[in-house]
């Protein structure tokens, strides 16, 4: 579809509010050949069950519906995989259902669950992910992954998703990069920064103190993206516990923790790039048709919107979650973020999809400083920090997980316990890593909402995952 | 190795002939890292599936006789009717009519021009395409949707127009038959097997 009716474009409903209680998530690592996929979910739900102080014995006996994440069977050669989960995790003989919506099937899991309770049909559901990537070779991996393309009509096309993708970051960076050195330096500072977050988590897998030099000088997987550019391949576990009001409040009674509201949102958009077809761009609740009049005029070539260079499925999760939530601006009304930089590019081309900068000019988020836990141009608080978990760049892809882990990092920060969390001397040491002397908490200090995207492959499925401290509320409930 | 897996359909039923999967023993994986200790095992696998084009086998028949087939959708109710698709759909996505086919290869032929491409470096395992690929997404005048191929011939550049050629000889009846060269190339550099 092109043109989209009243009845397409109603702002979703929940029939009751929804909570995130609690989260939890194993380490991520490229290969944890030492522990089998249900040790990793059962190290999240116990840390979860640890956050309220509830045993995992007394968490489960909330839980009446199960919602399991996890993309590729083909990867973990596990059809089923969820009953397995579910069966280790000893929560038989409650319905349980598997959610595969590609890299966005953290953020799918999550809706799935969201509505759940939303209906009414569960008082408390869990949302766990899972990706199990290393039991297959790097290029037998990337493989796999092309096997979330068109089978007959992109696959056999060198069997490479990065290619499928570079070539809509090869729009972009030719018509609103405009091939400018300084704007490639911009895309290598969103790699310099989500490795160094990645040195505070202990739980992230690539960790690294690099500079824009460096990533500038790293292999080219696909001009202009190069090697430090690219997510990492990951495996591990996340959760999440979502529950009505009066349940949650119960369950998080002997804790600090305060349960968060929870909305979700999805869009989609078609597996082929080939198949976009040009249409108007929808706008968000702070955006008007004017500020899109003269697009082409700055950026000839940008007249087809969404075209190779805009994600129509993360402008559709945003169009309904922010007027679900009751956001007009997001960067006046979130305080923390964390998105799905696949690639440095396509972290800058979500920018705009979800409307903290108009199209055309992502790049100004980072050159601003706003994106950073401080701005380091005026070492003052950033205004909208993104991804300080170290995001898919630093700190894991574990696909079906990722959603949920980026779920579980706002959550901390609302919380305000991100520091105790990632400084935990406890997780440094079980996850043998070391803590680096200049360890820094990234806790947002006085964050009350936030916001997390979950996209998968060239934009098929995208989810927005809002989260606000319920004393902080934009919208009263209707 | 005895006869490698091939199919053919009759009375609308697959009839198989020789071997569709290669059965090899696990190996064992241990930690040296921890006294050489089991930690799991390797799973050979070997298997050839089945595939059908269903709707779409006209257009991979196609490539290999030279000619690219898109479809239009002609429905007279249809809000879009007219609307000509490249890649080829079977069905209209607006009315879910069925298309008709259209042989598209002149308008392919003189009015293609590169939207956007990319130079990947790397490949999948099972990749038959020469490295580096260049990924090339074609815009056609008058079509409403982008094919996605491979130059074979030629720089990418967006804007440049580009020429189709065909795997005639030796077809694979796959997406790969189909590939582009850029304008004022000759015959004789075309990859094996391909034609104007
Ligand atoms: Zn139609």
């Amino acid at each position: 579809m092109i043109k989209f009716t009243e009845n397409q474009l109603k702002t979703p409903k929940f029939m009751r509010p929804v909570y995130l209680v609690t989260a939890g998530q194993s380490k991520f690592d490229r290969a944890i050949p030492e522990k089998k996929t249900e040790e990793l979910c059962v190290d999240a739900l116990s840390m979860a069950a640890e956050l309220i102080n509830l045993t995992p014995a007394e968490l489960k006996g909330y839980i009446h519906s199960c919602y399991y994440g996890h993309f590729a069977d083909h990867f973990g050669d596990q059809l089923l995989g969820e009953a397995v989960i579910h069966d280790r995790l000893g929560l038989d003989p409650l319905g349980n259902i598997g959610i595969k919506t590609g890299g966005a099937t953290g953020g799918s899991t999550l809706w799935e669950a969201a509505k759940t309770v939303a209906s009414g049909y569960s008082d408390c559901v869990l949302a766990m992910g899972w990706e199990r990537m290393d039991e297959v070779p790097t290029d037998e991996g990337n493989f796999l992954i092309s096997c979330a393309a068109d089978k007959d009509w992109e696959s056999p096309l060198g069997h490479i998703y990065t290619g499928y993708y570079a070539v809509m970051a090869q729009r972009y960076w030719q018509i609103f990069g405009k091939e400018e050195e300084s704007f490639r330096k911009t895309l290598a500072e969103i790699s310099v920064k989500h490795h160094e977050y990645a040195r505070m988590n202990p739980f992230a897998q690539a960790p690294m103190k690099i500079t824009v030099e460096d990533v500038l000088n790293s292999p080219v997987v696909a001009y202009p993206l190069r090697v430090l550019d690219c997510c990492l391949m990951s495996v591990g576990a996340a959760c999440a516990i979502i529950a009505d009001e009066k349940t949650a409040m119960e369950m998080a009674k002997n804790s600090n923790i305060k349960p968060l509201r929870i909305w979700v949102t999805s869009g989609s958009h078609t597996l082929r790039p080939a198949d976009r077809r040009p249409m108007d761009i929808p706008l968000l609740p702070h955006e008007t048709a004017e500020i899109y009049q003269d697009l082409e005029e700055r950026f000839p070539g940008s007249d087809r919107y969404p075209g190779f260079s805009g994600f129509l499925g993360a402008r559709m999760c945003v169009y309904y979650g922010y007027r679900m939530a009751g956001i007009n601006d997001p960067t006046e009304d979130l305080d923390v973020i964390e998105l799905h930089d696949a690639f440095t590019i396509s972290d800058i081309q979500t920018y705009e999809d979800i409307g903290i900068r108009p199209y055309g000019q992502g790049r100004t988020y980072v050159e601003s400083g706003d994106c950073y836990h401080t701005n380091p141009k005026t070492g003052q608080p950033g205004k909208l920090p993104s991804n300080l978990s170290g995001g898919l760049i630093g700190c894991m892809h574990a696909v079906g997980a990722t959603g949920i882990m980026q779920t579980f990092e706002i959550a901390n920060h609302l919380w305000g316990i991100w520091g105790d969390i990632h400084g935990d001397e406890k997780h440094w040491k079980a996850f043998r890593r070391e803590k680096p002397a200049d360890w820094t908490n990234l806790q947002v200090e006085g964050a009350k909402r936030g916001l997390a995207i979950s996209h998968a492959g060239v934009g098929s499925h995208v989810t927005c995952t809002i989260l606000m401290d319920p004393d902080h509320l934009l919208k009263a409930d209707s | 190795m005895s006869l490698y897996g091939q199919a053919k359909v009759k009375n609308w039923r697959y009839k198989l002939k020789g071997n569709f999967h290669f059965t090899h023993s696990p190996s064992p994986i241990r930690n040296v890292d921890d006294s050489n200790h089991l930690l799991g095992i390797t799973k050979p696998r070997h298997m050839i599936y089945l595939h059908s084009y269903g709707g779409e086998a006209p257009f991979f028949e196609a490539l290999s006789q030279g000619k690219l087939l898109g479809t239009r959708c002609d429905n007279p109710d249809c809000e879009y009717q007219g609307t000509l698709y490249q890649p080829f759909r079977i069905h209209c996505p607006d009315c879910l009519a069925r298309c008709t086919t259209v042989d598209m290869t002149d308008l392919a032929k003189t009015k293609g021009y590169i939207h956007t491409f990319m130079i990947c470096e790397r490949a999948g395992a099972f990749n038959t395409l020469d490295k580096p690929i260049k990924f090339v997404n074609i815009e056609f005048e008058g079509v409403s949707t982008i094919l996605m191929s491979y130059l074979s011939v030629g720089d990418p550049k967006i804007g440049k127009r580009v020429i189709p050629i065909f795997k005639k000889f030796d077809p694979t009846y796959t997406i790969t038959d189909l590939s582009w060269v850029v304008e004022g190339t000759t015959e004789e550099q075309l990859p094996h097997g391909f034609c104007f």
